[in-house]
């Protein structure tokens, strides 16, 4: 949609991956660009499938591996933008940038056994360094309004709430200037 | 039953729509088509309206479509309330290219608001 707010500051430089951090839990965590391998497709399947339900938002991810695997070939096209937090080669979480007209929505994952960890900072922290690499001027994402913790996470890397009319938050970031900036 | 299926033109009232056309040619529903004016939706009104009839018509069942103004969450539960329905159908929300489900401001309202059941389709 385009109407849809924004920041009119645009963000400060986000690092671009590959991210390698030590978590909270003394882990080593690496954040990296999905580039469409196989391995990493089946270890987001696999992720997923072990994903604690009370951890779903607005519907996704979906339950059960055939719904969870339509939904991936969707957010993994290559007009998409993905990258992964790797525990070794297990898939701790997971966030993507979806086009939507002249703007992306934003969604992260982070799995239970890796959640409190400080790798959702990271991982969202490398996937807008990875869409400011490739351009993308907004992001935009929607959030349940009772899950704070979401939000103040949202507000710490510097999204603005456009929309708190609803059930949930529309919030919006402005990664890089508006290729069509002139013409507003 | 007396159901009230509100519709604004947005794709997932279409399938509220179509869901309850169904049942109603099963269940033998008293039902009501009310098209109501989404500021989200782009149909023109008149557009929902005849698609209304027609999926009334192709089901072969006997209900009213009618064109509703004004705010459109407060104008059905104000319908359901005087007419004495005792269900509300709505469009269960819209999905995002991400898959993200939202549920509108129409939806919240009559939630909240409404005392009959509400039954939101997916």
């Amino acid at each position: 949609m385009s109407d849809r707010r924004y920041p009119e500051a645009i963000a400060d430089a986000f690092p671009a991956p590959p991210i390698e951090f030590t978590d909270r839990e003394d882990r080593a965590v690496e954040i990296r660009p999905y580039e469409g391998s196989e391995a990493g497709y089946e270890s987001l399947v696999e992720m997923y499938d072990a994903f604690d339900p009370a951890d779903r938002a607005q519907g996704i991810p979906p339950g059960g591996e055939t719904r969870i695997r339509e939904w991936l070939d969707a957010i993994l096209d290559e007009e998409c933008l993905n990258v992964i937090a790797w525990c070794g080669d297990e898939a701790a979480g997971h966030a993507t940038l979806v086009p939507d007209g002249d703007a992306y929505e934003l969604a992260i994952f982070v799995h239970q056994d890796y959640q409190r960890a400080g790798i959702g900072t990271h991982l969202i922290r490398g996937l807008l360094g990875h869409g400011q690499a490739e351009g993308v001027a907004k992001v935009w994402l929607t959030v349940e309004r009772w899950n704070r913790a979401a939000v103040a996470l949202y507000k710490k890397i510097g999204f603005e709430t456009s929309n708190a009319e609803s059930f949930e938050l529309e919030m919006g970031l402005r990664l890089n200037e508006d290729p069509d900036a002139d013409e507003e | 039953m007396k159901v009230l299926c509100g519709i604004g033109g947005s794709d997932d009232s279409f399938r509220a729509l179509d869901r309850t056309v169904e049942r109603a040619a099963v269940a033998n529903d008293d039902l009501t088509i009310a098209v109501v004016e989404n500021p989200d939706s782009s149909v023109d009104p008149e557009d929902v309206v005849e698609r209304a009839e027609a999926a009334v018509a192709e089901a072969g069942i006997d209900a009213e479509v009618r064109q509703v103004e004004g705010d459109p969450g407060s104008r059905l539960v104000e319908i359901a309330e005087r007419e004495e329905f005792e269900e509300i159908v709505l469009g269960g929300g819209h999905t995002s290219p991400m898959g993200k489900i939202t549920i509108g401001s129409i939806a919240e309202f009559v939630l909240l608001n409404a005392k009959t059941s509400v039954t939101l389709v997916r």
